[in-house]
Parts: C-alpha cells; structure tokens; sequence
C-alpha cells in the first residue's frame, strides 16, 4: 500500500514547482507513514532476507548437521527443472484465462452496477457476494459440486462419470471457474471506481454528436478509465500469480496441477528442503516484482489514479 | 483500560475491550493451570475419540500422578508429520507424547526429536509384538518409538462375484493377474488407492515386495542408500499397475482415489474386489445399519489374504499403524511420559482400542481374545496378514522418497514397466541430492 500512497510524490512528467506549503505536506506525509514503513521492514524485510541467505544452503530442517553452502546451486537446480517450469506455465495459464475473463465479466457487472436504476443495493450486494465468501470455503464448494459422489454437475449436464480431477485441463478448469466465480466481483468493484470518474457530460455531448451506445463505450468510457482498468489487471494478475487455496483444496497439486506458490510450499513445508524451497519463493517474488515492474514502467500504470486525483 | 472506555464510548470500543479481555483471561488461565497435577500432552490422528478414552482411563489409573490431555492431528498422514515436524524442529517442549505413523519414525529419530528408550526400558515395548512394528519403531539399533497399534491390508470381495467369476480369492496361488481377469470376465471392479497421496506409495511397495524385491535398502546411509526399484520387482509392480488401470477393471477415478472411494466402488453396482484396511469391517457394518448402504452387502462380503505378485509366491501386504513417541523436549520426557506410553500401550488396552477404534492391536495375543474374535471374525487374518507384512522403507528421507515414487508412477494408467521404475530410480537419487525439485 506504501507504493500507492507515495506515487504522486514520485510522478515524473510535468511536475510543477513545489511550494512551501506543499513541501511540508509532503513531509508530514512522510511522517505519518514512517510508523507503518517500520512495521512493513520488520515482517516482510527481515523474512525476505532471511529466505535470501537460506536459499544459498543445502539444508534440510530435519537433517541440520547436514547443512552446507551450496552458493547458487538452487536456483540452477530449480531454473533447469522442467517441473519448474511446468508450474511456471500451469501459473501463467490459470492467471492469463482468469484475468482475461474476469476483465470482461466484471465489466459487464459494474456497468450494471454503474446503471442499475432501482434496486440498487440489492443488485450490488448480489454481485458482491462471492468475493464476501473464504476462498477455501468456496474452494470447497466447488470441489464438492464437481466431485464424483457429493457432485451435481455431471448430474446437470448428464456427464454420466467423468472424473473431473483426474486429468490436467479439466482440473484447471474448475479450479478457474471457482476463481472467476470468487474474484470477478473485485474486478468489477475497481471498474465500478472507474466508471464513476468518467464525467457525465462527455458521454452526453457523443450522444448529441449521433454515437451509438457501443461508440460511446469504446471511444469515450474505456478511453477515460484505462487508469482504473490497468489498476484493475494489475492487481489481479498479481493475485492470480500467486494462486494457492483452490490448487490445495481441489487436487492438492496433482495432475500437473502445481503453481509456484504450491511448489514453493511443498519444497519448505512438506519436504522440509529449506534452501531448496526458499530458492523457489524467492523467484516467485522476483516473477511478482517483475510483473509489477512491467505494468507500472511498461504499460505506465498510474497507482495514484485509482484515488481520482488527477 | 477505565480512561480509554469514558473517553471512547461506542459499541466497537466496548467490543474490542471485551475481547482484549477475554484474550487476557485465557492467557492467564493457560499459565495457571498447571498447579496441580502434572499435564502430559498427547498429539493424536483422529480416530472415533478411542485414543481420548485411553488418555482419560490412563490418567484415572495413574492415580493423579499425571493427566494426559489430547491434541489431534490432521486427518491426513503426511500432513500430520508437518505439524510435527515443525513443532519439534522449533523444540516444541509442550509435546510429550506424539502418534506417529510408522514411515515417519526414522526422520524424526534422526533429528533428535525423539527421546530413544534405554534397554532397561525396549523390553516391554517389543516384547510379544510384531516384528514389523518393532522394525519401525527402531532406528540405528535403538528403540525410539512404542508400538501401539499394527495396520495391515487384505483383499476385501463380494462373494457374489468371486462366485461368477468362478475364482476362489483365498486360494494360495490367487495373484494380481488372476483378481483383475476375473473383475473383467465379470465387468466388475478392482478397487486400489490411486490418488496421488501415501495410500498410492502404500500400493506401489506392497507391490514391489510382493514381488520379492525393495525400493531401497541400506537405508541407514541416509541420502547415499541404495535404490533398488529398478529392478525385476520393480517392473512386476509397474505391469500390474498399468494393466489395471488401462483396463475396464479400473475405477473410473482411479487416479483420485483414496481407501474410502475405493470402499464406495466396492458397494456400487460394479463393485468386485478391493485392497483395504482392516476398517473396513466395521465401516460396512456401520452404514448397512444406518441405511446408507444396501442391508445385504456385509454378508456378501468376504475377505482373503492380500494377493501376491507371481504365482507360488505369496503376497506382502502393506504395513501400517502407530507408534508412540516421546518427545525429546518435553519436561516429562524420562518420568511420566515413558509411564503414560506403557499404561496406553498394555496388551489390555491395546485390546480396548482394537473393540473401541476398529484398529489392530500391535500385539498378536490380543488377536485371540475371545471378545475380540467376536467383533471381528476375520481377526486371525488380519493377525497372520501382520505378521507377513513387509514395511515400507525405512529411511529418514521417506517423504522425500515417497513424494518420488508418486510423482513418477502417477497418475496409474501412466505407469510403463519398460521405463517407469529406471526412471524413478534416476528421480529419487537426484531428489535426495537436492538436484531436483520434487
């Protein structure tokens, strides 16, 4: 959260002379958000180097004598290790359908949020609703509806026996489904912002000038909130790159069902490979620093336009 | 607490100050509640509340020298070890005693978690026991953990179909071979656990050492054993695999089942043959009784040595159970932890466990108990079965190994006799040489 609330400060283009008033605004901004810094370096500094200087052993939590310093070894284990980069495209594929669907999902909802006449809170409360829900409760749900005793999915579409979680892509699937199902209403919460900074009045004056309903979509709204829409992508993209509940929860990674987070928890955790694993977290934070990287220098992702403070 | 509560007045302050204070009363009833009796804490797998009744009984007979309080475990073998592990690994001091699956004895006593018995006091925990939970309970020729129950697997089959399929499944020479021929002359099931969890290792060992060979051996080597998949054994066990699960003899989720999933197969309408624990008696009879399944399946149910490999050459079933360990940490660990493990593993409570849980004594002299033989009529296999039973490997890198062998044979109808086990051969030494992700 540092990251959006420091961004203004830190816009580079146009920058107009700073006032003194200005100056000490930005230093009792500083100030104020010194106390939340520290506590941010304590629990996410320390592990993170922590995990840093782990990752240079060969160490296992159960065997601590055995422990030797094994310099870059891990990461070159993990980076030629094609379950590795199994993972790597399992995570790819899960957050490249996700996102992708969930964008367009989303939308839709929050122009009929945006417009819903009467109603209103009922509507919004019902869209809402599944991202109110515990991920693993609803990992659970899913998993049940799809499974081949307690199922009623087959059921439904008269599927006879096929067993969902048995093979790769059809397990990615309900495990994609359960995640557009859980998160579209968070998309479509940050486009509801958006929609809600587009003036009025532009979208009025293209009627006047004869556009139709599509052109004013195209041409007028979605130019005038590719702010919150790129936040919107940003923020998911990292979340679904970090995918773990609906993996454990459904298939506890088989099938080829593995993300990096789970990778990453089966190496640390169940197999107690410490150097290992934290080779692994710390390239799935480096794949997080450089998504965000892309977005925010690539794309040019403005974090301080989701406040509407243009 | 007073000036913040005149200066704030709202419902959401006087909440929080509600919590704080609960928070705090408990806190303190933790740190006050020791001074009386001692307490020793027992990490348990869930069972039927039949591990809780022993604590209690234990506890009663101690005669207020100690109280045994119980935690329990996840569900999951391999994610009870996790729990264990990471609390022992952070010297857990409030763990005394611990149930531990067998195939996770030697990691834990290697890393000095567990607290070994002095041959002053092996003697009574080996004593009249089997020799399989005697073998996993020891490591490096000490004794580290109690045995406390004994698990074994045998051929569960619905006489109705071995009837049809004119097969006796306790003949000495039934094998693998002929169980699955006569579920297809029958279009009927052989129902395995396929999942890609312990109970597909479980299969997959008792396979190999059916066929007379190992997985590993010279274990004490740690991560320098020998691995002996790769071997004639070793393809035996990948050719009954694949054959299995290529054919319609298989579960339709073979690959995602587990040992209930397996027992549901056996009670459908395709339901033939199934390798299973012995819980499976009591779980039948249960839902029968309930209604849940139809009132005619316990009768049809018959049960039969575990099936062998290669003809003349009898079957290996699995191994299985729990062991008690002490933990190395823990204040009691010399004193009333070793009297507690002695009061719950007694052959007369072991023989209470066994009518209370459903689970097998680790002691054959409770197999003949009359009362015993009564709640379970095929006792004497199960008994016999026990004693044949032939351990999985016992290393301290057994998760490590396992993990390997899921990964490489999974999912079943993958399975290439011609590959399969030189592969996971080559997989498992490089997993434990950290050059591989597993």
């Amino acid at each position: 959260m540092t990251a959006v609330e420091s961004a203004p400060a830190a816009r580079a283009k146009g920058r107009p002379e700073i006032s003194d008033r200005g100056r000490s605004e930005r230093r009792l901004g500083l100030l104020l958000s010194a106390p939340a810094v520290v506590v941010m370096l304590l629990v996410t500094a320390y592990p993170l180097v922590n995990a840093v200087y782990l990752s240079l052993f060969s160490y296992r939590l159960t065997a601590p004598d055995d422990k030797r310093f094994v310099g870059l070894g891990n990461y070159a284990t993990a980076l030629t290790d094609p379950l590795f980069w199994q993972d790597v495209l399992t995570t790819f594929a899960v957050t490249l359908v996700t996102v992708a669907i969930e964008l367009v999902i989303g939308f839709g909802f929050a122009l009929v949020m945006h417009k819903v006449v009467f109603g209103k809170r009922t509507v919004r409360t019902a869209i809402l609703l599944p991202y109110g829900i515990v991920t693993v409760i609803s990992a659970f749900a899913w998993r049940f509806a799809f499974d081949l005793d307690s199922g009623f999915v087959n059921h439904w579409f008269g599927l006879g026996d096929y067993a969902w979680f048995s093979g790769r892509w059809s397990s990615l699937t309900v495990i994609i489904l359960s995640e557009i199902w859980k998160t579209t209403p968070f998309v479509s919460l940050l486009l509801l912002a958006g929609l809600a900074q587009v003036p009025g009045e532009l979208s009025e004056a293209a009627t006047v000038d004869g556009a139709t309903a599509w052109q004013r979509l195209r041409r007028v709204t979605i130019p005038n909130m590719k702010a919150a829409i790129m936040v919107a992508v940003l923020f998911r993209t990292l979340d679904a790159w970090r995918i773990f509940d609906n993996v454990f929860v459904m298939t506890k990674g088989q099938q080829n069902t593995e993300t990096l987070s789970f990778l990453t928890y089966r190496q640390t955790i169940t197999r107690t490979a410490i150097g290992l694993g934290d080779a692994v977290g710390v390239l799935l934070f480096l794949s997080v620093v450089l998504i965000a990287a892309v977005f925010i220098k690539g794309f040019r992702v403005d974090l301080s336009q989701v406040r509407g403070d243009r | 607490m007073e000036r913040t509560r005149k200066r704030y007045r709202g419902p959401a302050r006087h909440a929080r100050g509600a919590v704080a204070l609960a928070l705090l009363a408990s806190g303190l009833a933790a740190c006050g509640g020791s001074g009386g009796t001692p307490t020793l804490r027992w990490y348990i797998n869930p069972d039927d509340g039949g591990q809780a009744k022993l604590a209690a009984s234990c506890s009663a007979a101690s005669g207020g020298r100690y109280k045994i309080e119980t935690s329990v475990l996840p569900t999951d073998a391999t994610q009870q070890r996790e729990q264990l592990v990471r609390r022992l690994a952070a010297k857990d001091g409030g763990l005394d005693i611990m149930s531990l699956d067998p195939v996770f004895v030697p990691e834990a006593a290697d890393a000095g978690f567990l607290r070994p018995f002095p041959a002053s006091e092996a003697g009574q925990f080996t004593q009249g026991v089997f020799p399989a939970a005697v073998q996993s309970s020891t490591w490096k020729g000490r004794l580290v953990a109690a045995p406390f129950w004994a698990n074994t697997q045998i051929l569960w089959y619905r006489k109705s179909v071995a009837q049809k399929a004119g097969v006796n499944p306790n003949a000495p020479d039934f094998t693998w071979d002929k169980m699955i021929d006569a579920a297809l002359r029958t279009n009927t099931t052989v129902g395995v656990q396929g999942n890609k969890y312990e109970g597909y290792m479980v299969w997959v060992n008792a396979l190999v050492e059916s066929a007379g060979g190992h997985v590993m051996t010279q274990v004490e080597k740690g991560s320098d054993a020998s691995i002996d998949i790769d071997s004639p054994a070793g393809k035996a066990a990948a050719t009954i695999i694949s054959k299995l699960a290529r054919s319609k003899a298989a579960s339709p989720s073979l690959s995602t089942d587990d040992e209930e999933k397996a027992r549901s197969l056996l009670n459908g309408s395709r339901g033939g043959f199934m390798v299973n624990w012995g819980y499976i008696w009591r779980a039948e009879n249960g839902d029968a009784k309930d209604g849940v399944i139809d009132k005619s399946i316990p009768g049809d149910l018959g049960w039969a040595p575990y099936p062998g490999v290669n003809a003349g050459q009898k079957g290996k079933p699995p191994f299985g159970g729990i062991e008690l360990g002490i933990g190395n940490f823990g204040k009691y660990k010399d004193t009333l932890a070793v009297d507690a493990v002695k009061c719950i593993t007694s052959a007369e409570n072991q023989k209470k466990y066994m009518i209370d849980s459903g689970n097998p004594a680790a002691r054959p002299e409770v197999f003949s108990d009359p009362e015993v033989v009564k709640e379970f009529p095929m006792a004497g296999l199960i008994r016999d079965s026990i004693d044949a039973a032939a351990p999985r490997p016992l290393t301290p890198y057994y998760t490590d190994v396992s993990g390997a062998i899921q990964s490489r044979w999974h999912p079943p109808a993958s399975v290439n006799p011609d590959t399969t086990p030189h592969k996971t051969d080559v997989f498992i030494h490089q997993v434990l040489r950290d050059q591989a992700l597993l």
